[in-house]
């Protein structure tokens, strides 16, 4: 019991730099996501193409390994120097836009071509369409998947500790060797990303309960 | 100036040729029927006019501007075209009101206030006033279609384009949207109407197109066209239809 009370306040400090590099990164991974589902719609070919193939390289290739991509392999080139916590984020941020962009594709494709079609007939265009009519429908359609990928993405973060980020895995790890009780700190840990992924999915059901399409 | 010529109109989806070649013009305050079995093109016809469909081959003015020209702001002449679905396609999520509203609100630049004073007049007029704050989705449907012509109306259009207004609905709510129809007609609005309504086509009609295989095979007033159709195929449509 000593041992968790001692280690504690180290946890709670990863569980800030945790919360920290995710909130930032969700909404990156959004805009991200947004832009690249645009893309994939937008009447140029060329624009669909680079779009698919950024989809496609992000699902296609494990988190880990883009992760040492950038942090490592990017940092090699020596151009610039990224440091492990903004190395996590860039990598949090561009593995959930592509998975974003897919969801938000199929929300968009997902409403009527009708609505569309009555908003252009009014004389709006196609940038006010899908700004007023198209998204704000799409959103509440996607919301329950969006949410499942903000999960996944936070989970993701725990592989940062990999890179020595001092997220909430990694002063686990330091913890657990520290204490010689792997057993409780890893416990704790676990439950500690369980209230919080809790938590989060209570806000998603809270906001999708005030937004419920009519 | 006519408010709608159109010439020599050709449409394809792919292989597909649906218009093959209709010219008619639509005068002010004229209301145009088009009646026509299914698939023979009316639908399309009507789309054309407002460049929903792509155009594939001849020239549509609206009010002198030709909308074919790829140079034309299709957005603006929008503006003067107002139209009504079969399928209504309200926005969900937006308020009666906030249907009535977006469009001037976010292109005429004019204050919500006045946007909304004008709305009210509007879905009195469609005695829809007390629906105001429901959402689409408490209408009925002829409730629906009645709120989507006072969003078309919104913009002070010039010309109303009807597809297959009463299609979608069930018999008892056709008469309320017809009866909003024939007031604006009454009131001189430049309308064109697909319709199946034969009875609505006779009455406010000044003149019926008869639609077929990508022509407009037969133009005339509805006595006529309706009394005595010069073409086989008018005859065997309205044959079955009346």
């Amino acid at each position: 019991m000593q041992t968790i009370i001692n280690a504690f306040p180290y946890l709670m400090e990863g569980l800030q730099v945790t919360l920290y590099i995710f909130s930032i990164a969700i909404v990156l991974g959004f805009l991200i996501g947004l832009v690249v589902a645009l893309l994939r719609l937008a009447p140029f070919k060329i624009l669909n193409w680079i779009a698919k193939i950024f989809v496609d390289a992000i699902r296609g290739t494990p988190f880990i390994v883009q992760l040492f991509f950038i942090y490592f392999g990017l940092n090699s080139l020596g151009f610039f120097s990224l440091d492990n916590t903004t190395a996590g984020i860039v990598t949090v941020a561009i593995n959930a836009g592509a998975y974003f962009s897919e969801i938000i594709r199929a929300g968009i494709q997902s409403i009527d071509k009708g609505q569309t079609e009555a908003a252009r007939s009014l004389g709006l265009n196609s940038t006010q369409t899908m700004r007023h009519i198209i998204l704000p429908q799409a959103f509440r359609r996607m919301l329950p998947t969006i949410t499942n990928q903000a999960i996944i993405s936070l989970k993701d973060t725990s592989l940062l500790s990999v890179i020595g980020v001092a997220d909430l895995t990694q002063e686990g790890r330091i913890q657990a060797s520290a204490t010689f009780d792997a057993f409780n700190v890893y416990l704790i840990l676990g439950i500690i990303y369980f209230i919080v992924i809790y938590l989060l999915s209570m806000l998603a059901s809270f906001v999708e309960r005030k937004f419920v399409l009519r | 100036m006519s408010m709608i010529r159109v010439e020599n109109l050709k449409k394809s989806f792919g292989d597909l040729e649906v218009i093959k070649d209709m010219s008619t013009v639509v005068e002010e305050k004229e209301v145009i029927c088009v009646i026509g079995p299914s698939g023979s093109g009316k639908s399309t016809f009507l789309r054309c006019l407002n460049r929903l469909e792509d155009i594939s081959g001849g020239h549509v003015y609206i009010e002198g501007t030709d909308i074919t020209d790829p140079k034309v702001d299709i957005n603006k002449v929008r503006q003067d075209v107002g139209m009504v679905f079969q399928q209504f396609n309200l926005f969900p999520h937006k308020t009666v009101l906030q249907n009535v509203t977006l469009a001037p609100i976010k292109l005429k630049k004019g204050d919500q206030k006045a946007a909304e004073k004008k709305a009210y007049e509007l879905l009195d007029k469609v005695g829809l006033r007390e629906k105001a704050k429901a959402y689409p989705g408490e209408l009925s449907g002829g409730q629906k279609q009645r709120v989507a012509i006072a969003r078309a109306l919104a913009m002070d259009p010039k010309i109303m384009l009807f597809d297959e207004p009463t299609s979608a609905l069930d018999p008892e709510m056709v008469g309320d949207v017809l009866d909003v129809m024939k007031q604006l007609a009454r009131e001189g609005m430049t309308m064109v109407v697909v319709t199946h309504e034969m009875g609505f086509a006779a009455e406010m009609g000044d003149r019926v197109l008869f639609i077929d295989g990508g022509y407009i095979v037969e133009e005339n007033v509805p006595k006529e066209l309706f009394g005595n159709p010069q073409h086989e195929r008018t005859k065997a449509f309205l044959s079955k239809v009346l």
